[in-house]
C-alpha cells in the first residue's frame, strides 16, 4: 500500500536533477565583465566584433576568463575588477565611440550549463546596487503642446484658404478662432473639419464676436498621449545607451509613467542630467559654396569659415553647415522609416506641420542641389544625423530622406528624429538608489536568515520525529533547491523581501509535513498498523494541506496582482514557493518514506519519535 | 519526542467567553492605540526623501542637522540606524521643491563638512505614488478577506468564512495596534508581511475546521461543543510546533535580516503569536455562536468527497 509505481519515483528523481541543473549557476558567483554593444545602424554586433575584441584583448596582454557572443552584444568576463576596467578603457580607445563598453557582472558557470539556458537568479536593485526612477510624464503639457501647433496650423490654413479671421488663440486644450460674423465662420469650419479630422469643431455666438473653438477627440488624445509616451521611452533608451549600463530596464507603467531601472549606476546625479537632459532637433543647410577640399581641410585643422560651422557625419563626411536654422524639431509631427517606390531603398518618411511644410517648401525651392543637414544637439554637442542632397522642390509637408543603408538604419534615423527632444516634460516621482556595498550586504542579511532559520527547523524537526523529521528536513531541502531553480530559470527578480520570502515560505512549508507527522501519529495511537498509519497520514492530511495552501495563495497572489517593487518581490517567491512546497512535502516526502517503509515485509515500529 | 500527550479533551469551548472577551479587549485597545496615536506611516505611503549614509567613525548628528538645516531642510529628522556610525535622513515632501534633487543637495551639503560620507540608499516616493501605494495596499487587504471568505464559503460553510476572517481582521488590526502603539514604522514590507500573516492565519482556521468538519461525521453522538473541542485538542500539538518551526525562522530573520527586514520579522512574530490564539480561540467559538451544526455541515461538502472518504475511513479500520 505504501508503494509508488516506479514512473513516480523516476518522475521525482527527474524533478531534482533538474532542479540541481538550474540552480546550480547560483553557486559559481560572478564575474567582472564589460559588454560591448552599438548604437550605431551601420555597425553590427557580430562575429567579427568577437574576433577583433579577443585579438585586441591578446595584443594588450589583458587575460581573459571567458569570451562570447550572444544576443546582447559581446561579452568578455574577467579575474577582477582591476582588469575589467582596463580592458574597458583599452577596448573603448581601440573600437572607438561608436562602441558602448558597458561594465557588467557575469555568471561564472561553465559553457554547458549556460548552453540548457540554466542562468543565476536575476537580482533586484535592493540586492546588486543600483537606480530605480519612477517617471511621470506630464500628459497635460503634451496636449497643450499639441494645441499650440494647431494655432500655427489654423492661422496658416486659413491664410492659404482666404478665409477671413479676426484672430487664433489658445486657451487650455481648446483653440479658438475668432470671427466677424457667422458666414465666415460657416466657410472656415467647413474648410477646417475636412482638413483635421481629429478635432471637434463647436459654433459659439459671444454677441459681437463669433467663436469657433476645436477641441481635440478622445481618440485623438489618446493618440497623442501614446506617441508621447513611446516617444519618451524611446529618447530615454538613446541617451541610456550613453551611459553605458549593462542591463537597463525602460518600461511603460501605466498610462502615463516610465519605470526605469540602472543596475550598477552609482553616480544618481549624472543619471538624473542625462534622463531629464533636452535635446532638439535643427535643420541647417550644408554650405555648398564654400565646403571645397580646402575649406574642409582647414576646417578639420579648426579654421572654420566665417557663418559655418564644421561637422562630419556619421559615415565621416566632412561638410560646413550654415549657422543659420531653417527648421527646429518642433515642426516635426511624425517620422517612420519606409520603402522608396521607384528604387525600393530603404527611406525616411517625415512628415511636417503645416507651417514647417511652409518653410520647407520654401527652403527646398531656393536650394534644389544642395544638401540639406539635419542636426542632433544635445548638451551643446550637435551632431549631423544625415545630410541629404535636395532633388526638387517639396511642398505638402510630407519628406522622405532616401539614401539609407538598409531598413535598420532607416528605422534608428526616424527614431532619432522623431526622439531627438522629449515629447512631454517628465517628471521623477520616485527614486529608490542602493548603493553597491549595501547590496552586498544585503544578500549577505537574507542568506544568513534563510540558512539559520533552516538549520533551526531542521535541528527541530530531527529532534522531535526522529527518521521522519529528517524525511521532512531532506523534503524542505529540495523546496529549497527547486524554489531556487524555479527563480533562477524564470529569471524572477529576487529582492531583499524576495529572499525573506523564501525564509518565510521554508518556515510555512514545514506546516505540511507537522500535518503528516502528527496525523501518522495519531493513526498509530489509535491503534493501527505502521502501514496503515502512514498511508492514512499522507492522504488525510492532503485535504487540508490543500485548503490552507490555497488560502495563502489566495493572498499571494493578491499581493502580487496589487503589489509594487518590494511587494511584489516578496509575492512572487511567495506564490512560486507554495507551488514548489505543495510537491515536496506531499510527493517527494512521501516518496522517500515510502522507499524506506513500503518495501518491509514487517515492521514493529515506526521512528517518528 | 512528544510535548502534547493529551489523552482528554479540553474544553475549550467552554472557555469561550472568557477568550472572546480577552480578543475583544485587546482588539478594542488596538483600535483605540490606531485611532490615538496613528501608525507611523514610511516615506513608502506618506512620499518624501528617506537617506541613508554612514561614516568611517561615529557620526556626528549634531553637524548633520546643521548642514541639513543650512541648506533649508528645517524639517528633515536626523536619527542613527542600527550603528553608530550610519544615519538615517528623513525629508518631508515639500512644495514647490524639485524633491528629485533634494537628496543630492543633502549629500553636497554633508560631504562638504565631512567628505568621508557614503551615501547607502536613497529612497524618494512622489506624494500621489505614497497616495497610491496606500490605497493599493488597502484594496490588496480587502481582495485577500473576500477571496479568502469566497474559497472556505465555498469549501466548508459561510458560517465558517465569516468565523475565519473575522479572526484573521483581528489578527491584522491587533499587529497594526501593536505598531501605532510602539510607533514603529510603517512601510511596504511591512505591509507584505500583514499579507503574508492574514494567509497564513487562515492556514490555522482551515486546519482546525477540516478536523471539525471530519468529527463531525465521525462522533455521531457528540455535541457541537464536544466536536469542536475535540478537532481543537487533537490538532494543538501540530498547531503550536508548526508556528514554533515558523518562528524559528522569523526569528533568524530578526537577528541576521539587518534593519530593513527588522520590523517585517516583528509584525510577522506578533502576526504568527496572535495567530495561534486567534485561530483556535476565536474562530472556533465564533463559528459556534454562528451556529454551525453537522446538517449544514455535511450538506456543504461535494458529494464525491464525501464518499471517497467514507470509503477510506471503512478500509482503515478493517487493517488491525
Amino acid at each position: 500500500m505504501n508503494r509508488y509505481p516506479i514512473w513516480k519515483y523516476l518522475l521525482v528523481l527527474t524533478i531534482v536533477v533538474l532542479g540541481l541543473l538550474y540552480a546550480a549557476p547560483n553557486l559559481f558567483g560572478e564575474s567582472p565583465a564589460v559588454q560591448i554593444t552599438t548604437t550605431k545602424a551601420n555597425l553590427k554586433v557580430d562575429q567579427a566584433l568577437l574576433a577583433s575584441t579577443e585579438s585586441i584583448l591578446k595584443q594588450e596582454n589583458i587575460p581573459v576568463e571567458a569570451l562570447f557572443l550572444d544576443a546582447t552584444g559581446v561579452k568578455a568576463r574577467f579575474a577582477n575588477t582591476d582588469t575589467q576596467l582596463k580592458a574597458k578603457d583599452v577596448l573603448q580607445s581601440r573600437l572607438g565611440k561608436d562602441y558602448v563598453i558597458a561594465l557588467n557582472l557575469l555568471s561564472r558557470s561553465p559553457e554547458w550549463l549556460r548552453s540548457i539556458g540554466a542562468r543565476p537568479m536575476y537580482l533586484g536593485l535592493d540586492l546588486r546596487g543600483g537606480v530605480h526612477f519612477l517617471l511621470q510624464v506630464d500628459m497635460k503639457a503634451a496636449l497643450d503642446q499639441a494645441a499650440e501647433r494647431y494655432v500655427g496650423d489654423f492661422r496658416s490654413a486659413l491664410r492659404t484658404g482666404r478665409l477671413n479671421y479676426l484672430g487664433v488663440s489658445r486657451d487650455g486644450q481648446t483653440v479658438n478662432i475668432r470671427f466677424k460674423d457667422s458666414e465666415s465662420l460657416q466657410k472656415a469650419q467647413k474648410a477646417l473639419e475636412r482638413e483635421y479630422t481629429d478635432l471637434t469643431f463647436k459654433a459659439q455666438d459671444r454677441g459681437d464676436e463669433k467663436v469657433l473653438s476645436a477641441v481635440l477627440s478622445e481618440v485623438a488624445k489618446k493618440r497623442i498621449q501614446d506617441f508621447a509616451l513611446k516617444q519618451n521611452i524611446q529618447t530615454l533608451h538613446n541617451r541610456i545607451n550613453e551611459l553605458g549600463v549593462a542591463e537597463p530596464v525602460i518600461q511603460q507603467q501605466g498610462l502615463d509613467r516610465v519605470v526605469v531601472q540602472l543596475p550598477g549606476v552609482q553616480d544618481t546625479a549624472k543619471a538624473k542630467e542625462i534622463l531629464g537632459r533636452t535635446a532638439t532637433l535643427e535643420i541647417r543647410m550644408v554650405d555648398e559654396d564654400k565646403s571645397n577640399a580646402v575649406n574642409l581641410e582647414n576646417a578639420a585643422k579648426g579654421q572654420v569659415p566665417f557663418g559655418t560651422d564644421f561637422f562630419t557625419d556619421r559615415n565621416g563626411i566632412p561638410m560646413l553647415v550654415k549657422k543659420n536654422v531653417v527648421l527646429t524639431g518642433d515642426y516635426i509631427t511624425d517620422a517612420g522609416p519606409g520603402m522608396d517606390n521607384q528604387s525600393g531603398g530603404a527611406v525616411v518618411h517625415v512628415n511636417l506641420d503645416n507651417r514647417g511644410a511652409r518653410i520647407f517648401k520654401q527652403a527646398t525651392r531656393e536650394n534644389v542641389g544642395k544638401r540639406m543637414a539635419i542636426l542632433l544637439i544635445e548638451k551643446g554637442q550637435a551632431e549631423v544625423v544625415t545630410a541629404p542632397v535636395i532633388r526638387e522642390e517639396i511642398g505638402g509637408g510630407r519628406v522622405q530622406i532616401s539614401g539609407m543603408a538598409n531598413t535598420r538604419e532607416a528605422t534608428d534615423i526616424s527614431l532619432l528624429l522623431r526622439s531627438g527632444a522629449l515629447a512631454a516634460p517628465m517628471e521623477i516621482i520616485e527614486e529608490r538608489t542602493v548603493g553597491p556595498s549595501m547590496g552586498e550586504a544585503n544578500i549577505e542579511r537574507g542568506m544568513h536568515s534563510t540558512m539559520w532559520g533552516f538549520v533551526a527547523i531542521s535541528i527541530f524537526m530531527i529532534i522531535y520525529y526522529m527518521l521522519f523529521g529528517s524525511v521532512s528536513v531532506l523534503s524542505l531541502g529540495i523546496n529549497l533547491l527547486l524554489l531556487v531553480a524555479l527563480l533562477s530559470l524564470l529569471q524572477a527578480t529576487l529582492t531583499l523581501p524576495g529572499i525573506a520570502a523564501v525564509a518565510l515560505t521554508l518556515g510555512m512549508a514545514i506546516d505540511a509535513n507537522v500535518l503528516i507527522n502528527e496525523r501518522i501519529r495519531e493513526e498509530l495511537r489509535n491503534g493501527n498498523t505502521p502501514q496503515a498509519s502512514i498511508h492514512a497520514g499522507y492522504d488525510r492530511a492532503f485535504d487540508t494541506i490543500l485548503d490552507a495552501n490555497v488560502t495563502t495563495m489566495i493572498a499571494g497572489i493578491a499581493l502580487f496582482a496589487l503589489g509594487t517593487g518590494p511587494v511584489k518581490g516578496f509575492a512572487v517567491v511567495h506564490v512560486l514557493g507554495i507551488l514548489t512546497s505543495m510537491f515536496t512535502a506531499v510527493v517527494v516526502s512521501r516518496s522517500v518514506v515510502n522507499l524506506i517503509y513500503g518495501y518491509r515485509r514487517k515492521i514493529s515500529k515506526l521512528s517518528i519519535g | 519526542m512528544e510535548f502534547f500527550k493529551i489523552k482528554k479533551d479540553i474544553p475549550f469551548m467552554s472557555y469561550g467567553r472568557l477568550t472572546t472577551t480577552i480578543s475583544l479587549v485587546t482588539f478594542l485597545l488596538s483600535v483605540f492605540f490606531l485611532y490615538s496615536k496613528g501608525l507611523h506611516l514610511g516615506v513608502d505611503f506618506t512620499g518624501g526623501t528617506m537617506m541613508e549614509v554612514s561614516y568611517p567613525q561615529a557620526a556626528n548628528l549634531d553637524s548633520i542637522r546643521k548642514s541639513v538645516d543650512e541648506i533649508g531642510l528645517k524639517d528633515a529628522t536626523v536619527q542613527n540606524f542600527g550603528t553608530s556610525q550610519d544615519v538615517l535622513i528623513r525629508l518631508p515632501i515639500k512644495p514647490g521643491l524639485s524633491t528629485a534633487q533634494l537628496s543630492e543637495n543633502v549629500l553636497k551639503a554633508l560631504s562638504a563638512t565631512d567628505p568621508a560620507v557614503k551615501l547607502h540608499r536613497v529612497e524618494f516616493v512622489g506624494p500621489q505614488v505614497g497616495q497610491e501605494l496606500y490605497d493599493k495596499g488597502a484594496l490588496a487587504m480587502l481582495f485577500v478577506c473576500l477571496g479568502i471568505m469566497a474559497y472556505l464559503a465555498i469549501r466548508f460553510e459561510w458560517r465558517f468564512a465569516v468565523a475565519a476572517v473575522i479572526a484573521n481582521m483581528h489578527d491584522v488590526i491587533i499587529i497594526l495596534g501593536f505598531f501605532a502603539f510602539f510607533q514603529w514604522e510603517f512601510n511596504l514590507t511591512v505591509l507584505a508581511a500583514v499579507l503574508a500573516v492574514l494567509g497564513y492565519s487562515v492556514n490555522e482556521s482551515v486546519v482546525v475546521f477540516d478536523r471539525v468538519r471530519e468529527n463531525f461525521r465521525k462522533m455521531r453522538k457528540a455535541s457541537v461543543p464536544e466536536v469542536i473541542n475535540n478537532a481543537i485538542t487533537r490538532t494543538m500539538s501540530r498547531t503550536i510546533i508548526t508556528h514554533f518551526s515558523t518562528e524559528l525562522m522569523v526569528l533568524s530573520m530578526l537577528v541576521f535580516g539587518g534593519e530593513v527586514l527588522h520590523n517585517f520579522a516583528l509584525a510577522l512574530t506578533i502576526g504568527i503569536l496572535f495567530g495561534i490564539y486567534s485561530s483556535v480561540l476565536v474562530a472556533s467559538p465564533i463559528a459556534m455562536y454562528l451556529g454551525v451544526s453537522r446538517e449544514n455541515l455535511i450538506g456543504g461538502g461535494s458529494r464525491k468527497r464525501r464518499q471517497k472518504s467514507t470509503h477510506c475511513l471503512d478500509r482503515i479500520e478493517a487493517a488491525p
